[in-house]
């Protein structure tokens, strides 16, 4: 039988300069997305250039609403903050187009299904660092 | 990639004994497979004039390529390391026809080989790749794990085809039968649709039975042009047709979780190999979640979407089915090293995979992809040019 994997130490995200102001939004509550200049697709992650056509983007507030695309529920945590879990990771692409990785948070793991409606609300990791996450979007609630 | 139809074959392949031994390199097993390759070849090492391998994640070495050759004492005029996950096995294979094919080489031997087991241990290679396969900035901060990456395919796809946990069971089922038939795999009990179910769960829908071994190996194999095959030991295994092709690295940037560049890939293996689907006599098929096998059925052609439970749960893919895939039992039950599929299928096609012989198989097919379902790579082989 395999012994349960130890979580590795705490990993902080990579942050660039191209996404300075995705991280400056999270860091105050924002969820930040890019459009493109040239031909109005929104894209996410943030990027230098418009990866549909190599346009010049723009960051734009996102409405924070978004739809679970797919999930899994994760039973090893992956490092010491999701112990002991389990948890839940999921794709959820947003009103404005874009796909985004996060957790589902607010409610039980296997309440979570494809087609939610979610919205997003952030996750303190430091003083200077947070992430989007979504929890289950209350219909008739002030987003 | 160049038209190679043919110009190009495989001459020798060889492993490295897959056993574990604490402290052995990386390099060591690529060492022994090289080898054992040219051993099966009839050729000496002085007679290799190109060098291609992949990379390795237990050992600490940027180079490996280079690193090898000095190991080796090699001095190839032809020297290149790939490095784009899982689908390299296949891209070793392709860049060194294309260098035979085109004089830049004639006698090439493709090596890969990692240690992860021995170096790493089980859990640091779980969070050690899934630092490589998640985003650091916009994935890895949510806690994936690599097979949480592959659950979401899982999950969408069971989803959209109404198909139940079983079907990928089922893939886990067949690859240990056919590990069952061969006397190196590393997981020879045959397992059951409930002992899938009764195994941990690791990321739903995904339970450790669908998901591959973590283990040490050494794989390597000589790749010549056509006018030296005939000097080699053993008939040639001819390179019909390649391609590859990517549309993301991490998964939440595929367009979709349904849809991926496999098939372009083989798209372009089948044309150059002037074959169909319907022409393959056994495929080996990427197997490091059960999911894989089921998208890359579809991908592949060998079924329409959404019928890869059926064909499945029909029997087809196991020990005397209709397509036999992963005949050694992949890397679910052989052991983790997607070059071995290419050994397998070398050995059908030459007639002695034993117990285990696909009566007359005279086409394979071996896909290969890495990330998460991110890159591609499609090698086409036949027993004649």
């Amino acid at each position: 039988m395999t012994p349960m994997p130890a979580p590795s130490p705490e990993p902080m995200p990579l942050c660039t300069l191209d996404a300075q102001p995705y991280w400056d939004g999270c860091r105050r509550g924002e969820l930040m997305i890019q459009r493109c200049v040239d031909c109005g697709r929104h894209q996410f992650y943030p990027r230098s250039i418009c990866a549909a056509c190599a346009g010049q983007v723009d960051f734009v507030p996102a409405s924070g609403r978004a739809t679970v695309h797919s999930l899994t529920i994760c039973h090893r945590p992956l490092t010491p903050r999701f112990a002991p879990g389990p948890y839940v990771v999921a794709l959820v692409d947003l009103l404005e187009g874009p796909r985004m990785m996060t957790n589902i948070i607010g409610c039980p793991p296997d309440e979570v299904h494809i087609g939610m409606a979610v919205t997003v609300t952030f996750q303190r990791l430091t003083d200077n660092l947070s992430v989007p996450v979504f929890t289950p979007h209350i219909a008739g609630a002030v987003s | 990639m160049p038209d190679i139809h043919a110009s190009a074959a495989i001459s020798g392949v060889g492993e490295a004994p897959l056993q574990s031994v604490p402290g052995k390199s990386a390099l060591q097993f690529a060492a022994e497979a090289a080898l054992a390759a040219l051993d099966d070849s009839g050729w000496s090492k002085h007679d290799i004039d190109g060098l291609v391998t992949a990379y390795s994640v237990g050992d600490p070495y940027n180079f490996f390529g280079t690193v090898l050759a000095e190991y080796l004492g090699l001095r190839p005029g032809f020297l290149a390391q790939l490095n784009v996950g899982g689908s390299v096995g296949n891209l070793l294979i392709a860049h060194a026809a294309a260098a035979v094919s085109c004089g830049r080489a004639s006698r090439v031997l493709c090596v890969w080989a990692d240690n992860r087991r021995s170096a790493l241990g089980s859990s640091s290679t779980v969070s050690r790749v899934a630092d490589l396969a998640a985003h650091p900035a916009y994935e890895l901060p949510y806690g994936p794990l690599v097979p949480s990456l592959y659950a979401l395919v899982a999950t969408r796809y069971l989803h959209d085809y109404r198909v139940g946990p079983e079907a990928l069971a089922d893939v886990a089922v067949a690859a240990r039968a056919h590990a069952a038939r061969h006397p190196n795999a590393l997981r020879r009990d045959p397992i059951s649709r409930d002992d899938v179910f009764a195994s941990p769960m690791v990321s739903t829908p995904l339970h450790t039975l669908d998901c591959c071994l973590i283990s040490d190996y050494g794989a390597a194999a000589v790749v010549s042009a056509a006018d030296r095959a005939a000097d080699g030991a053993r008939e040639p295994v001819w390179v019909l047709g390649t391609g590859e092709g990517t549309t993301h690295e991490f998964i939440s940037q595929s367009p979709s979780l349904t849809s991926f560049a496999a098939k372009a890939s083989a798209a372009s293996a089948y044309a150059q190999a002037k074959l169909t689907p319907a022409d393959i006599d056994v495929a080996y098929l990427y197997d490091c979640f059960t999911i894989t096998v089921l998208v890359l059925l579809e991908e592949l052609g060998f079924c329409g979407p959404g019928e890869a439970a059926g064909l499945v749960e029909s029997g087809a893919i196991g020990p005397g089915g209709g397509l036999p895939v992963n005949t050694h039992g992949g890397l679910l039950s052989y052991a983790n090293g997607g070059f071995l599929h290419i050994i397998e299928a070398v050995q059908q096609l030459r007639g002695e995979a034993a117990e285990r012989q696909v009566p007359d198989a005279s086409t394979a097919l071996v896909h290969l992809q890495g990330g998460v379902l991110s890159t591609h790579s499609t090698l086409i082989l036949g027993r004649h040019r």
